[in-house]
């Protein structure tokens, strides 16, 4: 019998394509042949039009790079403007970063875990991790006012002090959050039709993920050990004891309990911040209105929840980035789909794309 | 002539049963995936949110239908009548009360489990009049699935009618002992996991995965259209569900009379209950794992359990 490959368009408005990625799949019966995801939907130029604005305002463009992670944009930018203009930090700024950029860790983990789940089907999964989800947004409501794009973190400090009260609410959470994890574990992970369809699925061996600039999670998940925050420690890292979370088969179950992991290990770290935390200034003192670099370059990168996000920064003298460059990790984790995911069912795809937990305003940019 | 009015009468009534069993079934699925899920679901309209359905079907009524300029439109049209209209057939048969359903025939066993199946061509017009990948899609998988799973929900029911020697189910009803219960116990889980993989709710849900299909075989029916999809989905789990409630528990027993009509019912509410929870805890198959579950554990279960009451039968 003659047959014929079928080409599928899922997206760019779909429900499980993460944001607005097209992807044309061409199928062989249920099993996809070829896979080629479509970029660019969401593109609004963010590069481009940081070179139109001051340093300060690009801050708020960097929002929406990474939607559900806007703490760490603005946190990898203005490392980058720091460093391009030699800025200070004060210490208790660097402490409230570390604890905001955790806890946006555990928001976008939750996210990834729940879209694991609700790509299986596991709705009442996803909504669990999306309860857990909106205990940290109400934190940084409280904390910026903004529950999506926080402009929270700025060159020189974070915006604005604690609030009265925050210290304890954030404690509350944190005391919760990793028995809440591991009611998630036994509901989703330790079910067996979720054990079936997640284990052995886009598996991703850990040389192919060094090779194609996997990082995060996703990179982890395939046993590639390395996390920026251990192994190019940056702000008060250092002083922190916490172990970092390493999966063995590459596989949509390992990367997504590697992000469940992750989130106990963040709850570790906020605990010992919230302890070390001292009074003082959040913002540098004496900063120009307006921040004129030096002529010059400066890189700099952090571990955002999605693997290493990094801001190249070029500088004229004027008080306008010369250039922005942003080294997206969900880009780089997002071109090892067609590898991981050729050979597999459509239902397969898009448990494999969820499990890269891309987010399309970083990949997009 | 009037048997042709008895039956439009009955039509009319399956079709209202129907209705308002799917209408309180929303309303009821809502609240448990709710309490599920920390959530409340409905409060607002009614005790309970418990008239929401009233704001919602007639806002389904006057959504525009749109029939897509692709589909072939006499077929995309009829369509969710073809589905509905085996499913509300087949609730004819059930014995409501000790000796009597609306159709008291001497096959109706076989008619409970041969009329429903009709719906799996139903399903592949709605799928490909629609001219749309995904419903294709949706439709085939539909249909494998369909017709793989009438094969345990068959072998789930022969045991009754061996122990019953009827194909009657009034007469099946009559036969029943309470010790049916623990005998048929892997026969009832059988035929309820078959059940729902027939009625293509989750986990077995694949026809119409949200998150893979955006609605499967239905996806481009919208309104009143959609609706009567959703309802017949209702239709076939109210059905199974007294089927169920009817043969493999007993009917209205301990009670008789009306007493045992509402224990019909009530029992198979409980059924349903029971397949709501399970959509809303498990996550959703896929294509070859739900056919070899049914091949490998389903099929052999069912006939271990057709041996077991083969043996007992004579032994009896």
């Amino acid at each position: 019998m003659r047959t014929e490959e079928l080409t599928l368009n899922l997206g760019p408005s779909h429900p499980s394509t993460h944001g607005v990625c097209r992807l044309v799949v061409r199928l062989d019966g249920e099993v996809v042949t070829h896979v080629e995801p479509v970029i660019g939907h969401l593109h609004r130029g963010i590069e481009k039009m940081a070179e139109n604005r001051t340093y300060l305002q690009v801050v708020p463009l960097t929002d929406r790079l990474d939607y559900v992670g806007s703490m760490y944009a603005n946190w990898a930018y203005c490392r980058a403007v720091e460093r391009l203009a030699g800025i200070r930090v004060p210490e208790r700024a660097e402490y409230l970063r570390v604890i905001v950029c955790e806890l946006q860790r555990i928001a976008s983990h939750m996210m990834g875990i729940g879209s694991s789940a609700a790509d299986t089907g596991a709705t009442s999964a996803f909504l669990y991790a999306f309860a857990q989800r909106d205990l940290v947004i109400d934190l940084f409501e409280a904390l910026c006012g903004a529950r999506l794009t926080y402009n929270y973190v700025r060159p020189g400090g974070v915006a604005f002090d604690l609030p009265e009260g925050w210290v304890e609410q954030c404690r509350s959470f944190v005391a919760q959050h990793p028995s809440a994890m591991l009611e998630i574990d036994e509901l989703f992970f330790g079910n067996v039709i979720a054990r079936a369809r997640l284990k052995g699925i886009g598996v991703l061996d850990a040389d192919t993920a060094v090779a194609w600039g996997v990082s995060g999670p996703s990179a982890r998940g395939s046993g590639v050990d390395w996390d920026l925050r251990r192994d190019d420690p940056y702000s008060v890292y250092p002083r922190f004891d916490f172990d970092v979370v390493v999966g063995s088969n590459g596989d949509a179950y390992d990367r997504a309990r590697v992000r469940l992991w992750e989130c106990i290990e963040s709850c570790r770290i906020i605990e010992q911040a919230l302890d070390q935390l001292e009074p003082g200034p959040v913002m540098a003192e004496g900063l120009p209105r307006l921040l004129a670099p030096r002529p010059g370059d400066a890189y700099d990168h952090i571990e955002s929840a999605r693997g290493s996000l990094g801001v190249y920064l070029v500088s004229d003298g004027s008080v306008r980035p010369y250039r922005m460059k942003v080294r997206s990790p969900a880009f780089c984790n997002l071109a090892v789909l067609p590898l991981i995911a050729t050979g597999h069912t459509l239902s397969d795809l898009l448990v494999i794309l969820g499990s890269l937990d891309p987010v399309f305003g970083e990949v997009d940019r | 002539m009037s048997a042709l009015l008895l039956g439009i009468a009955w039509g009319i009534a399956a079709v209202l049963a129907i209705a308002g069993g799917a209408v309180i079934g929303v309303w009821w699925e809502r609240k448990v995936a709710g309490h599920i899920q920390l959530r409340y679901g409905p409060l607002q309209i009614g005790p309970a949110g418990s008239l929401q359905m009233l704001a919602d079907v007639p806002k389904l009524l006057f959504k525009e239908d749109i029939v897509p300029s692709a589909a072939d439109k006499p077929l995309f049209k009829w369509a969710p009548l073809m589905v509905f209209a085996p499913v509300a057939a087949s609730l004819a048969v059930i014995p409501f009360a000790a000796g009597w359903a609306p159709l008291d025939t001497s096959v109706g066993v076989l008619f409970f489990l041969a009329v429903p199946s009709l719906e799996v061509v139903a399903i592949l017009v709605a799928a490909w009049s629609q001219r749309n990948t995904l419903a294709a899609i949706g439709g085939l998988r539909a249909a494998s699935q369909m017709i793989a799973y009438e094969v345990p929900r068959a072998l789930s029911v022969l045991p009754l009618v061996l122990l019953a020697g009827s194909l009657r189910p009034t007469a099946v009803l009559g036969a029943w002992q309470w010790w049916w219960m623990p005998l048929l116990s892997i026969g009832f889980i059988v035929y309820l996991i078959a059940s729902i993989a027939e009625m293509n709710r989750g986990p077995f849900d694949l026809p119409e995965a949200e998150s893979e299909l955006v609605a499967g075989y239905f996806a481009d029916y919208s309104g009143m259209r959609w609706a009567i999809f959703m309802m017949a989905e209702y239709g076939a789990m109210i059905a199974a569900s007294l089927f169920a409630a009817a043969t493999f528990l007993g009917g209205g027993w301990p009670f008789g009379g009306a007493l045992g009509t509402a224990a019909i019912v009530l029992k198979a509410a409980l059924l349903i209950t029971v397949i709501m929870w399970v959509r809303w805890t498990f996550p959703r198959v896929r294509q070859d794992q739900l056919l070899r579950f049914c091949w490998t554990v389903l099929v052999p279960a069912a006939l271990v359990q057709l041996v077991v009451v083969g043996v007992v039968l004579p032994w009896m």
